[in-house]
């Protein structure tokens, strides 16, 4: 069980990793890595919701989806779920951790269009794994998704003085880096 | 009908949501593997993004204000799922070759972006027209990313070899890093086209312009 578990996390944080190989959550990965820090206040939050999403996403296919045979739903419920689920956590963290909604509080809102979190519940689905496994396999996803963003973002940081040709200046020089640093993770595909 | 072909053109070449609004980066990137992926991508987002289009625009007076995304939200979830499963039905092969990326065409920013923008606020003929010039003007900017693809890695067009026997291809180009190559060198191309544009002293004001001397 535990190995199963950590081959999942290894799977989907490096080897399959959400963003350089799968493509999902683009849009936040390219639009917020100008900076370390804004980064790795993305990374957190995502790290945070796709968690929830993922294991509350389960227990909702797993107890109302399956029993009621309606399981074609799935992608509208999880995008209202998800939805709901960001604007509670939102509404709750303002509340209760006034601290981690500072530090979270842009990036909460920006996450539920983010492409990422979606395609987590719907891949767990798909493998038919269970809700520990679940979990698992969206931390491990979104693990990957912040290590992704702040690697980006500090390489982002030292290119910002560079004599970049004018053309290839804003979006192109980052989808140049972001390939390269896709190359690189595919030397992880030997783990498996 | 005029207008109709304005819709078609604003969304085809002015506001191309692939080259020039740079929308739905996620499928642009994911699904170019090839010309013919590309293609059924690009279709059944067109699909999706028509019908919605006009649903939303029928109910645009029915629909409050305050909670206009979730029902946009809804509609456009509705159409997903009822394309998913008529690819599911008729082209399996291209269902299979898309897999999750046919469901998340839900959070496809186009798709909402053209509810926000032009639906909700015009009636339905144009908005119909609206989404079907911006569903072919994302299947096209799509098509030509993947069909470069297709070209360079695997020497062939829509699986059809073009390039000579001696020809092999660079699958770099058809793996995950070679749609990040792919798309900078088009923005690039974009940016300098833009660029010598400015450079050539023409500020567009051809009514000012004493000719071009330069």
């Amino acid at each position: 069980m535990i190995s199963k578990l950590i081959g999942i996390m290894l799977l989907s944080s490096l080897i399959n990793n959400v963003v350089l190989s799968q493509f999902l959550g683009l849009c936040p990965f390219l639009g917020v890595s100008k900076k370390i820090k804004t980064a790795s206040g993305m990374g957190g939050a995502v790290i945070f919701v796709i968690t929830l999403a993922s294991a509350v996403a389960s227990l909702i296919y797993k107890f109302v989806l399956v029993p009621f045979n309606i399981t074609y739903l799935q992608t509208i419920v999880f995008i209202l779920v998800i939805a709901a689920l960001v604007q509670f956590v939102e509404m709750f963290l303002k509340k209760a951790v006034p601290s981690l909604y500072q530090a979270l509080g842009v990036y909460l809102p920006l996450i539920t269009t983010n492409c990422a979190v979606l395609g987590v519940a719907l891949t767990n689905v798909q493998k038919d794994f269970g809700f520990v496994e679940s979990v698992c396999n969206g931390f491990a996803t979104a693990a990957g998704f912040a290590f992704a963003i702040v690697i980006l973002a500090g390489l982002r940081e030292r290119m910002e003085y560079n004599d970049i040709p004018e053309s290839f200046r804003g979006m192109p020089i980052v989808l140049l880096t972001g390939g390269l640093m896709a190359i690189a993770f595919c030397g992880f595909g030997v783990l498996k | 009908m005029n207008f109709a072909g304005e819709r078609l053109y604003n969304g085809i070449i002015k506001e191309n949501p692939t080259f020039v609004l740079m929308l739905g980066m996620c499928p642009t990137m994911a699904v170019t593997t090839s010309g013919i992926n590309a293609i059924g991508m690009g279709l059944s987002t067109t699909a999706v993004l028509v019908l919605s289009n006009l649903v939303i625009s029928l109910l645009r007076k029915v629909i409050p204000d305050k909670v206009r995304i979730p029902a946009f939200i809804v509609i456009i979830a509705s159409f997903v799922t009822i394309v998913q499963m008529l690819m599911q039905a008729y082209v399996p092969d291209i269902y299979a070759a898309l897999g999750i990326y046919i469901p998340l065409i839900v959070v496809n920013c186009i798709i909402l972006g053209r509810a926000e923008a032009w639906a909700y606020s015009n009636g339905p003929l144009s908005s119909f027209f609206d989404g079907l010039g911006m569903g072919l003007g994302f299947t096209a900017g799509i098509t030509c990313i993947g069909l470069v693809r297709e070209l360079i890695g695997a020497g062939e067009l829509f699986s059809h070899r073009v390039m000579p026997a001696a020809y092999e291809g660079a699958a770099i180009f058809v793996m995950a890093p070679g749609a990040f190559f792919v798309l900078a060198f088009l923005v690039a191309l974009m940016n300098k086209l833009k660029v010598s544009k400015k450079n050539s002293g023409c500020g567009m004001d051809c009514a000012e312009c004493g000719g071009c001397d330069k």
